[in-house]
């Protein structure tokens, strides 16, 4: 079995998988109970704070717990949306290939009256700062814009939005939830005021993340019912998966490096394997990308067909193709760089980590060419484009 | 629990009737790439009968299956019994297919009932 779906999630590292199992069993005690040993609790929930703070040089009060990077992102959103309203700031910058925590709580804002401007993305799968810096109007509350993307992985120019928001006085938030762990992040540099993160990213649990948000960035609590998080967000603390989170994060951030190295060679290896598949491109910028993403699209075939077959080999990767998501259209972030329905139905994201073999690189590129070469064989698109009735679009 | 039944998977991993008839006397395509699924049919019809058909799908797991199954269906009968062929007969024959991939199995009908079309067309 060869894992190439890191991106959708990660395997728990065995020390959060110890730390967290352990603490289930032994340090049971609700952080909010006096007695020492629910303080016991409080202790390691609020050791986790300050180390994911210090990893992201933030301030430990900074740091908020949520249940994942879905509810930071509504958090995040809504907490800027309320803030824009008293001021009488009703608009909203962002793009079109955020996530959907972005952009379905997006959609939900504007029918509240909130107006909101989408920055193209680029056939790169890049955004412009000047672009966002042109759709910045004076009665913006927040810009919010992905570090990095979670199909095609381009990392975006993030320090240079996030001087252009403090600039002109406007929140920016980054939804990091693919970024953090993978490259370096931080908040200060990044000139950021709320990022988002999820747990199971980087080789923590599912279930848990958090959001940062820069003092005196006051946030809405989406929770009601109690004063954790103090008030910014009500329920017991999963305080063994907080925990198991945080080390994962301090472990994600001590081999970055040197696992880094391994996994761009590894990704270059398979961009270049894929390469050789005629009519086939990758998404987005061949380096400007996570270390561990590659996504292409294939012509003449479709993604579900494709990622069943490489299933059949024992090879787990996604797609962007309608028929993954349960609706008729593909893709929303390969839409967004350009490629059209036809073409966007074919693609496949492989997302590694330096865990992976030569030997499963190697499988994987056989295995991909293989399965498009038999698809192709009785596709109806591809002996069209063949014979000359249809143009290539790739 | 498997997004598919085993009779799904069975017709997409080994699809029957797959690929073209040269001297095909009837030809259904159905479906369009940017809804991502195209099915191509192609009939050879004697004295009434489906003698042979083959097929062209452009499209995820459950159209290959549909289409795979529709064209065993349909082999070796009558053209008036291939044209009362329904999605929900092929459906059933492959153990059913989830709700949103129901469409698949519409599509399998529409590329035969389009391919018969195109041989009544031929025939007045």
């Amino acid at each position: 079995m060869i894992y190439a779906d890191n991106a959708a999630t990660t395997r728990m590292s065995d020390a959060a998988y110890e730390k967290m199992t352990s603490l289930m069993k032994d340090t049971y005690g609700n952080a909010s109970s006096l007695y020492s040993f629910g303080q016991r609790s409080k202790e390691i929930l609020e050791d986790a704070r300050e180390d994911i703070a210090n990893i992201i040089n933030a301030d430990r009060k900074e740091i908020l717990f949520t249940s994942g990077g879905s509810e930071a992102d509504n958090q995040a959103i809504r907490s800027a949306a309320v803030i824009g309203k008293r001021k009488g700031k009703m608009h909203i910058v962002s793009s079109a290939f955020e996530h959907h925590a972005v952009l379905h709580t997006l959609r939900a804002l504007k029918k509240e009256g909130f107006e909101v401007t989408l920055v193209d993305v680029h056939e790169d799968g890049l955004i412009r700062p000047s672009e966002v810096e042109e759709a910045i109007r004076d009665d913006t509350c927040l810009v919010t814009i992905m570090y990095a993307n979670n199909e095609i992985g381009t990392i975006q120019p993030i320090e240079e939005i996030g001087a252009i928001c403090k600039k002109k006085d406007v929140l920016f938030h980054t939804d990091a939830v693919q970024a953090i762990g993978h490259i370096p992040v931080d908040v200060i540099k990044d000139n950021v005021d709320m990022l988002s993160a999820s747990g199971h990213k980087f080789n923590g649990p599912k279930g848990v993340g958090f959001l940062y948000a820069r003092k005196g960035v006051p946030l809405t609590s989406l929770i009601e019912g109690g004063a954790q998080e103090k008030g910014r967000r009500a329920g017991t603390e999963n305080v063994p998966a907080i925990a198991a989170m945080a080390l994962a994060l301090q472990e994600s951030v001590d081999k970055m490096e040197e696992a880094n190295k391994t996994i761009v060679a590894k990704r270059n290896r398979i961009i270049e394997g894929f390469s050789e598949i005629e009519h086939s491109a990758i998404n987005g910028d061949a380096t400007k990308r996570l270390p561990g993403n590659v996504n292409f699209c294939f012509e003449g075939i479709e993604g579900e067909s494709l990622l069943l077959l490489l299933d059949d080999k024992g090879i787990m990767a996604s797609s962007g193709s309608a028929c993954t998501s349960g609706s008729l259209d593909p893709s929303h972030v390969l839409l967004a760089i350009g490629r059209v329905h036809d073409v966007a139905h074919g693609s496949l994201r492989i997302s590694i980590d330096e865990t992976i073999s030569d030997e499963d690189v190697e499988e994987i590129i056989k295995s991909v060419k293989e399965v498009v070469e038999y698809l192709r064989g009785f596709s109806p698109i591809w002996r069209d484009l063949v014979n000359g009735r249809k143009e290539f679009i790739l | 629990m498997a997004l598919y039944s085993e009779k799904v998977m069975d017709h997409f991993r080994n699809p029957r009737n797959v690929g073209v008839i040269e001297d095909a006397n009837a030809i259904g395509e159905v479906g369009n790439a940017k809804c991502g699924d195209i099915m191509k049919m192609y009939l050879k019809i004697e004295d009434g009968i489906i003698e042979d058909v083959k097929f062209e799908t452009f499209g995820c797991g459950s159209a290959i299956a549909s289409s795979s199954m529709a064209t065993e269906m349909i082999k070796g009968k009558p053209v008036e019994e291939a044209a009362q062929l329904s999605n929900k007969a092929v459906a059933e024959a492959l153990d059913g297919l989830p709700d949103y991939k129901m469409h698949c199995s519409v599509l399998a009908e529409e590329a035969i009932k389009s391919a018969l079309e195109d041989y009544n067309s031929k025939k007045s």
